[in-house]
């Protein structure tokens, strides 16, 4: 078996998805090959290449690929792919947006946020929200395959894989990429912190969020926030954690003002330890806290923080 | 401009779910069913495109169980010209979906087709682009914003680390995030206008489809559960508790 794992990057440095992604292909086991599609990116090469179990690299350096668009990076994968027996990337919006895309090119099914390799085959992914735990068996000879991170520890950086170019261009004029608006923010990144502080409706506004940051500050830890909030324009949408948003599993997760809709526990049950502060006692979010405080959240949040 | 809108039944989203005792599936006897809440949102946008004068005819397309009729009827409620349903009692895997979907691409001369980013049953986020790959049209997933200028559309997406917004040319697909529009209410009158609207019915094979699926679902589990906590009485035992007991701080 050999297995192309399509590396997740800014084209300055490889994200810790990609990481979780490897250790899923080892699950499988066989040959592990990153590919490293984007511009100017051998930087991201190099780091793919001491990743642990990583057997070679395969660098698409071109202007064609710099924003990721699926139009031109489909074609790619869909090319290398038809020679390996599964092909994996991380369930991110990245990953989302290309490899379905990429498995249609090939003519097979795409297998949507695994969270465990039963066999090279056989693999377990949520339904309805994390309601439900399908075990699914493809009998395509190419598998594509979307990783859910969170459920895959990071490999380790013991590798030194030889990294080769590839040179295959799919030209294409269907699309252009226009603009791009990131958040800039000096926390750390939410799918990967260990601890996660989100705020719901009961902030009531985007400035009482500043009750989170300053907690946040004291724990070093990543803020979020339910659909409810980002929905009433309290904070922006790449802050969401829920079924159709970001998916976060951190050591500590700490929901403010949060009632617990099943959509926002499907982000966010795969927690450690998850700690509720709601002031309505009947709250949903208190049946998988571990720690529930039934309190006012403008009383307890400065509390909090001078008690840290 | 032609406008195709993919529809699917579901079930309702306040709805829990519970997995079968047999594990082969989730037990919906009796549950509530709606449209899948992304796909209203790409009913609504394509309402929108009617109302601005961009687009000639919207039609609602489903691939489900003769029910699924209820939830065309939804959006022709909403304001879609017609519908279509592709009837099968199977579950269909969202390749043989996009196969469907581009054969009545194909066969309507369609602009432009609006989908849901991810049905809230199987959460596979996958239809609209294979659908787009196997007609070789540009994707603009997880729309927060879609607009058309020049003979163009200019999608914004939702994207991990905030938005990205893309040029795509026309015929081209477009799917939904949360944040693209607010859906309206159908109206009484036109609830009773969209009884008399046309719905075909069809089957995969008479669009000369095969829906044969490679992946099987093996068993249906529930989740692992968490067991209860405890509730504390101030943030100082929260804090003693997170730092003795759970030791996460």
């Amino acid at each position: 078996m050999s297995i192309l794992v399509i590396a997740e990057h800014d084209n300055a440095s490889l994200k810790g998805a990609t990481l979780s992604t490897i250790t899923a292909a080892q699950a499988i086991g066989g040959d592990i090959e990153v590919l490293v599609a984007g511009a100017g990116c051998q930087a991201v090469a190099d780091e793919a290449a001491k990743v642990t179990g990583v057997s070679k690299v395969l660098l698409a350096d071109n202007a064609a690929y710099e924003h990721q668009l699926p139009e031109a990076v489909a074609p790619l994968i869909a090319e290398l792919g038809k020679n390996y027996s599964h092909v994996l990337a991380p369930a991110t919006t990245t990953g989302k947006n290309v490899m379905p895309r990429a498995a249609a090119l090939l003519d097979v099914a795409q297998i949507s946020d695994i969270t465990q390799v039963e066999s090279a085959d056989t693999f377990v992914r949520p339904i309805y929200a994390g309601n439900a735990m399908a075990t699914v068996q493809s009998e395509d000879a190419v598998k594509v395959i979307t990783v859910r991170t969170t459920a895959f520890d990071e490999a380790g950086a013991e590798g030194s894989a030889a990294i080769e170019a590839c040179d295959f261009v799919a030209e294409q004029s269907i699309a252009s990429f226009v603009s791009e608006q990131l958040s800039k923010s000096e926390r750390p990144e939410l799918i990967s912190a260990s601890i996660v502080i989100s705020g719901g409706r009961g902030m009531q506004n985007g400035e009482n969020f500043a009750l989170l940051e300053k907690v946040a500050d004291k724990l070093g830890a990543a803020i979020g926030a339910s659909r409810a909030a980002v929905d009433a324009g309290f904070v922006p949408n790449d802050m969401q954690v829920g079924q159709t948003g970001k998916i976060v599993a951190p050591d500590l997760y700490v929901a403010v003002g949060i009632s617990g809709a099943i959509q926002h526990l499907a982000g966010m049950k795969d927690s450690k330890v998850i700690v509720a502060i709601n002031k309505d006692e009947e709250a949903p979010i208190f049946q998988v806290a571990d720690y529930g405080l039934v309190a006012d959240l403008f009383k307890v949040m400065p509390e909090l923080e001078a008690a840290l | 401009m032609k406008v195709l809108v993919a529809i699917k039944r579901v079930v309702d989203a306040n709805v829990k779910v519970r997995v079968k005792a047999d594990g082969t599936g989730v037990d919906l006897t009796n549950a509530k069913m709606a449209i899948n809440p992304f796909c209203e949102i790409a009913v609504e946008e394509a309402i929108r495109l009617k109302e601005a004068g961009t687009a000639d005819e919207v039609i609602a397309v489903s691939i489900g169980p003769q029910s699924a009729q209820e939830q065309i009827r939804t959006a022709l409620a909403l304001g879609s010209d017609r519908g279509i349903l592709v009837q099968t009692e199977d579950q269909v895997e969202p390749l043989a979906v996009a196969k469907v979907l581009k054969a009545i691409v194909e066969k309507e001369g369609i602009d432009l087709v609006i989908l849901g980013k991810q049905s809230i049953d199987t959460d596979n986020n996958q239809v609209g682009q294979m659908l787009a790959a196997l007609c070789n049209m540009p994707q603009g997933t997880f729309a927060c914003k879609a607009e058309i200028k020049d003979g163009k559309i200019e999608v914004t997406r939702e994207i991990d680390g905030g938005e990205q917004t893309v040029q795509l040319s026309l015929p081209a697909v477009v799917t939904t995030d949360l944040r693209l529009n607010e859906p309206r209410y159908a109206s009484l009158p036109n609830i009773m206008k969209a009884k008399k609207k046309p719905i075909d019915t069809m089957t995969a094979a008479d669009l000369g489809v095969d829906m044969a699926s490679k992946l099987k679902t093996l068993s249906v589990a529930p989740p692992a559960e968490r067991s209860a906590g405890v509730i504390v009485e101030s943030v100082e035992e929260l804090v003693n508790k997170l730092k003795t007991e759970a030791k996460v701080i």
